[in-house]
């Protein structure tokens, strides 16, 4: 599971409104020379890891059968992406079907936990209405619930979606509503002084300041949703990455799983990526906002 | 309960008040001096018996205040003394009022913290809530005016001090407001700004012509813009001087310097002490 970025902005941090103190004092350009160059030095252990692992795949200290090497993984992908077997499909096909499950149940999920921080945040009745079945629902182990949910919604696509959803909704939820409550005060003041409606109040200060928030709350539920649909792959699938890796445990064929494992793997970082991207954009008028 | 009269009831830029050209004097409309000089028609806010009670406590008790059109009113008072609630009050952000207040045409606010949205780029935040037919075109104006239009497009968290402040004073201007009420908004600036400040505020009154409400804890600033001080005490006004001398002024103009003394033995200093 992603955690919170130690580097995200902290919520508080920056009074909204008011001067950060000092931030000025922080130049953008050390920070950034010394992020390139520790992108480098930071490359070094993984490198070693490929290494050794290469050597003792090879060397035959481990079977390969059990650990693959990685030249042997890449070279499966390949092998996976140009041949359409009859056991695995392609892994393009797999690919897509995983990640259109992902979509729906990220989509499904992030809107309801948007909208119910919206409704929380925004008024007492809502706040009484929605928070405390969260915070009840934050506390269910998600992945204790897959049995239930099969009982309830099968083995088809629902339970996985929802599962999906769920695990989306939550650090979502947490972190938007926390936005829109952290918003100052004082603007919100002065949005009354220069006479805003509802509707900008909404559009130009609550939303955006609670934004970082809702932000760090992304990149959470992004990881959340990445483990919630691995294991709902596990379930029983058709199509997909886990499917798979489950036809592959039946062959016994361990570079199969490992492909499907870096795929997952690459998946996650890509998203998280694209968070970052996003923060990037969207935080630019904080002075010294930089995410590596 | 606070009524509050929102809504054109005088044109605040017509003739009732003389254009005035760097004298004190030359406007002050009635016999100076008496308490209330000014006519019903030229009000612009009216406060009367205004109380406020946080806790048991009444910080602000029966009090009365009349502000004329294009008058440039100070406010001072020990800290504590009620100040930023009259002003909380005459800008309509406070519920919990007894007697009433009202006040005809635009208010316009700048606080003490800039207050501008950090998210919004400088000309957004000074269009921000701004109605009319090309609200950007007025932004920009408004911020050519304070010598901000240069910045228009940066950050709020990346200005100065006294650059964030012109930003908030070009963004409660061009609403074109009859009243404009002023939060201590060069108190954390530094002396050489705060002077600039002081020039700008000046210009830019002396051209639109808002009545403005000057909050501040400095009696010095007080006496370099006021039409009229008023001294916030016990919960009222405790005390008031009109000061007509034209503007700029001297700082030790023998009249300036016994008007100092005067309020500063209002506000308890002791003048045989270290002067504030």
């Amino acid at each position: 599971m992603s955690t919170t970025n130690p580097r995200s902005p902290a919520v508080g941090a920056v009074p909204a409104g008011g001067r950060l103190a000092g931030v000025r004092e922080q130049p953008l350009d050390p920070r950034r020379r010394r992020s390139g160059a520790r992108g480098w030095t930071r490359l070094i252990s993984p490198l070693v890891l490929l290494v050794i692992w290469q050597l003792v795949s090879v060397g035959g200290l481990i079977s390969k059968s059990k650990l693959p090497p990685p030249t042997g993984v890449i070279s499966e992908a390949v092998t996976l992406i140009r041949t359409n077997s009859p056991a695995y499909g392609t892994l393009q096909h797999a690919l897509l079907a995983s990640l259109e499950r992902f979509a729906a149940g990220f989509a499904l999920g992030a809107i309801v936990a948007v909208g119910l921080a919206i409704v929380a945040g925004l008024s007492r009745l809502g706040e009484d209405a929605v928070d405390p079945l969260m915070q009840m629902i934050r506390t269910l182990p998600l992945f204790g619930l897959v049995p239930v949910f099969i009982v309830w919604f099968g083995i088809g696509q629902l339970p996985k979606l929802l599962l999906i959803a769920l695990g989306a909704a939550i650090p979502l939820y947490l972190n938007t509503y926390a936005g829109i409550r952290s918003v100052d005060p004082r603007l919100l003041e002065l949005s009354r002084v220069l006479g805003l409606k509802r509707r900008e109040l909404l559009r130009r200060i609550i939303l955006p300041g609670a934004l970082p928030e809702a932000l760090v709350g992304l990149r959470q539920s992004l990881g959340v949703a990445w483990l919630a649909l691995v294991v709902a792959e596990q379930l029983n699938t058709n199509a997909g990455l886990g499917f798979m890796i489950n036809q592959a445990t039946q062959f016994l064929q361990n570079d199969v799983i490992f492909v499907a494992l870096a795929v997952y793997t690459i998946l996650g970082l890509l998203t998280d990526w694209l968070v970052r991207v996003l923060e990037r954009r969207a935080l630019a008028w904080r002075p010294g906002f930089l995410v590596r | 309960m606070a009524s509050r009269l929102l809504g054109a009831v005088v044109p605040w830029r017509s003739s009732a008040t003389a254009p005035n050209q760097g004298t004190a004097e030359s406007w002050s409309p009635a016999g100076a001096g008496s308490p209330e000089p000014y006519q019903a028609g030229e009000i612009v806010a009216e406060v009367s018996d205004l109380g406020r009670a946080f806790g048991s406590r009444w910080v602000l008790e029966s009090l009365d205040l009349r502000i004329a059109a294009g008058e440039l009113v100070a406010l001072i008072g020990r800290s504590g003394s009620g100040k930023s609630t009259l002003l909380r009050a005459l800008a309509g952000l406070d519920r919990d009022l007894t007697g009433e207040v009202s006040v005809h045409g635009t208010v316009a606010v700048a606080f003490q913290e800039p207050r501008l949205v950090p998210w919004m780029r400088v000309l957004d935040n000074v269009g921000l809530g701004l109605r009319g037919p090309n609200p950007t075109e007025m932004a920009r104006g408004a911020l050519a005016e304070v010598g901000l239009q240069e910045r228009q497009a940066a950050w709020p968290l990346t200005l100065s001090g006294g650059e964030a402040q012109r930003a908030s004073l070009a963004r409660a201007l061009v609403r074109d407001p009859s009243l404009l009420l002023l939060d201590e908004p060069f108190g954390a600036l530094d002396a050489l700004t705060r002077i600039t400040m002081h020039r700008l505020v000046l210009s830019l009154w002396e051209r639109h012509r808002p009545a403005i409400l000057l909050v501040t804890h400095d009696v010095d600033e007080a006496l370099a813009l006021a039409d009229r001080v008023l001294v916030l005490g016990d919960g009222h006004i405790a005390h008031q001087s009109r000061v007509d001398l034209p503007r700029p002024r001297e700082r030790e103009h023998p009249e300036l310097v016994s008007l100092r003394n005067r309020l500063l033995t209002e506000l308890g200093v002791d003048m045989k002490g270290p002067t504030a």
